[in-house]
């Protein structure tokens, strides 16, 4: 885990060797494109590539109809301009007549850092989760992100992908295979299962090492799709460790905290602790500085399993605690 | 050349478009009378006299296409495309009703011939540029057209949209603007003026032309004398009358968005008939 991968830099990569291949491939952006990383497509494909300037709802309005007429729209800017911003021009374009755009967004999450609270993007994928017929995806390492771009090209429908400004380390080695909808066990545990994504797996998984000194074993869930969300793998994990924890780099409201609880509500509750942005904005800082005073490090993590698995064996001594 | 034995056709073919929105919109009891009959003179020319389409294959690749952006216009398009063949005429009773094909505002998906789903206003030229952009990379000759309300132009996204059609150069698009001047909460003018409306187009870089809407061989004649004009979109601002075709639905605000009475639509068929005759 040494090497440091933007999934942004792979993102761009991967779609300007992708473009050689399909010709349908067209790529969109706002006046981001060196953010992006769409860059890289437009400078090898310039005839396929539509800088919109800084005009989200224009690009994802032209998105829509090239995809119409049998494009493979991508369109990419800022994640918390492209699902905020063209938010009704993505249900009303995109969703609700299913076509076939892919929204790839960057700076997802507090990690965009310096810019502060304006750029950083807490809601984008609570935003996404809620239209029907989209597919909500964030890879969490470079191997990852490269599969997830080649999937959604042969996938038909609207996909919303974020990808991040930060450098994490590579996770997944070439023999990861990447599919929708399907999340994957990094590390094995009984004691407690995390389910993150994105920029918090690594977090996480350093989590469960410190607590593996301690002698207690966390299952660790790479839950990239978060829509359509692993139903079978959340429940039987949940099942198996009877205390959950989920970790993501947005608000606790209506991201990935969200969808395991209402899955695990209805299907198999079991003590829950939600990590993430706890309904508040971000602020400028440095990425790192800003992971640590949003209280999302492999500590807070480490502490919360504690917690819910603190709470599961007072439940098995004294099974009238559970609502309190 | 646009001979007079094709308007007094067209003519015609409006004056049935006419009857069948009326005829909808009362057995629905709900949708968009004023901005449908507003408009249907232009849309009566371009699916029956220009458009290139082909109701039996209606995803054939080479068809113009055309995008209904101000969406509550839905009867109009579904009168027009049932006239042309996309489906049963029987079908238009069912408008707004539940698990109708033929949507309150128009449905890609569940209607034939609908190129895009629209409704929220201010997203078809956006689409409509997707679509001619699309055309240009597959060095086809087809042409896209689009109809916008005037009341819609207060939207921001048309006005991005404005911008990149022209930044593109997009020759093969035809935007129409249904100038009827009126919208739900009254006159455009009251509301939010957006005059004038050619200086502002022209600014935007387009080829502008100026018609009467209701007058065919003035429709015709621009759409054909948009397709010559090169590196530039075309807009067409149509001054309408809203309600055309029922001399008590004319430039009523009230008749935005209510649908005739049983004896409204018996006196709207009355006056449309005597036309025929």
């Amino acid at each position: 885990m040494t090497d440091l991968v933007g999934t942004r830099d792979i993102y761009g990569e991967t779609l300007a060797r992708l473009g050689e291949f399909n010709q349908n491939i067209v790529v969109l952006d706002a006046d981001l494109s060196a953010s992006t990383k769409t860059g890289v497509f437009a400078k090898k494909y310039p005839e396929r590539f539509f800088n919109m300037g800084v005009s989200e709802q224009d690009m994802m309005g032209t998105a829509a109809g090239l995809a119409a007429s049998g494009k493979i729209p991508f369109a990419s800017t800022f994640a918390i301009f492209a699902t905020g911003r063209a938010w009704e021009q993505i249900r009303q374009s995109i969703a609700y007549p299913r076509l076939n755009v892919k929204i790839v967004a960057s700076h997802g999450g507090i990690t965009v850092g310096e810019d502060g609270a304006s750029h950083q993007s807490i809601e984008d994928i609570a935003l996404m989760r809620v239209l029907p017929n989209m597919t909500v995806i964030v890879p969490s390492d470079g191997v990852e992100t490269n599969q997830v771009i080649e999937t959604i090209i042969e996938y038909q429908g609207p996909v919303y992908v974020r990808v991040s400004r930060g450098k994490t380390p590579l996770i997944f080695d070439e023999s990861y295979r990447f599919e929708i909808g399907k999340g994957k066990v990094v590390l094995e545990g009984n004691d407690a299962t995390v389910f993150t994504m994105g920029t918090m797996l690594y977090k996480s998984m350093e989590a469960a090492r410190m607590l593996k000194e301690e002698g207690i074993n966390i299952k660790v869930v790479n839950l990239s799709t978060i829509k359509p969300i692993d139903k079978e793998l959340v429940i039987a994990a949940a099942r198996e460790t009877k205390a959950v924890v989920t970790v993501e780099e947005h608000s606790v409201i209506g991201g990935l905290g969200s969808a395991v609880a209402e899955l695990l509500g209805e299907n198999c509750p079991v003590f829950l602790s939600r990590i993430g942005i706890q309904d508040r904005f971000g602020m400028s800082g440095n990425a790192e500085d800003l992971l640590k005073y949003y209280g999302l490090t492999p500590e807070s993590i480490a502490i919360a399993a504690k917690n819910v698995i603190k709470k599961k064996m007072e439940l098995i001594h004294d099974p009238d605690l559970s609502c309190k | 050349m646009i001979t007079s034995e094709e308007i007094k056709k067209l003519e015609g073919i409006a004056r049935e478009i006419r009857i069948d929105i009326l005829g909808m919109l009362n057995e629905a009891k709900s949708g968009h009378t004023g901005g449908s009959l507003s408009a249907t003179d232009i849309v009566t020319a371009l699916f029956f006299s220009k458009m290139k389409h082909q109701p039996k294959d209606p995803e054939w690749a080479g068809r113009d296409r055309f995008v209904l952006s101000k969406g509550h216009a839905a009867p109009l398009l579904y009168a027009v495309l049932a006239k042309c063949g996309y489906f049963s005429r029987d079908k238009l009773m069912s408008l707004r009703k539940l698990k109708s094909s033929l949507q309150g505002h128009p449905d890609m998906r569940k209607t034939k011939g609908v190129e895009v789903s629209t409704g929220s206003l201010g997203q078809g030229l956006s689409m409509a540029n997707g679509m001619a952009i699309a055309a240009r990379l597959n060095r086809s000759k087809s042409r896209t057209y689009v109809l916008l309300g005037d009341g819609e132009s207060q939207e921001g996204q048309v006005w991005e949209a404005a911008m990149s059609a022209a930044h593109y150069k997009l020759d093969n698009l035809c935007a129409i603007l249904d100038n009827n001047g009126l919208q739900i909460d009254g006159p455009t003018k009251e509301v939010m003026d957006i005059d004038p409306l050619p200086e502002k187009w022209q600014a935007f870089n387009w080829n502008v032309l100026t018609i009467d809407g209701h007058n065919f061989g003035e429709i015709l004649e621009a759409l054909a004398s948009a397709e010559v004009v090169k590196k530039k979109p075309t807009i067409i601002i149509a001054k309408t009358i809203k309600g055309k075709g029922v001399s008590f639905f004319e430039n009523k605000v009230r008749y935005h968005g209510i649908a005739p009475s049983d004896e409204e639509l018996e006196n709207a068929f009355m006056e449309l008939r005597r036309e025929e005759n």
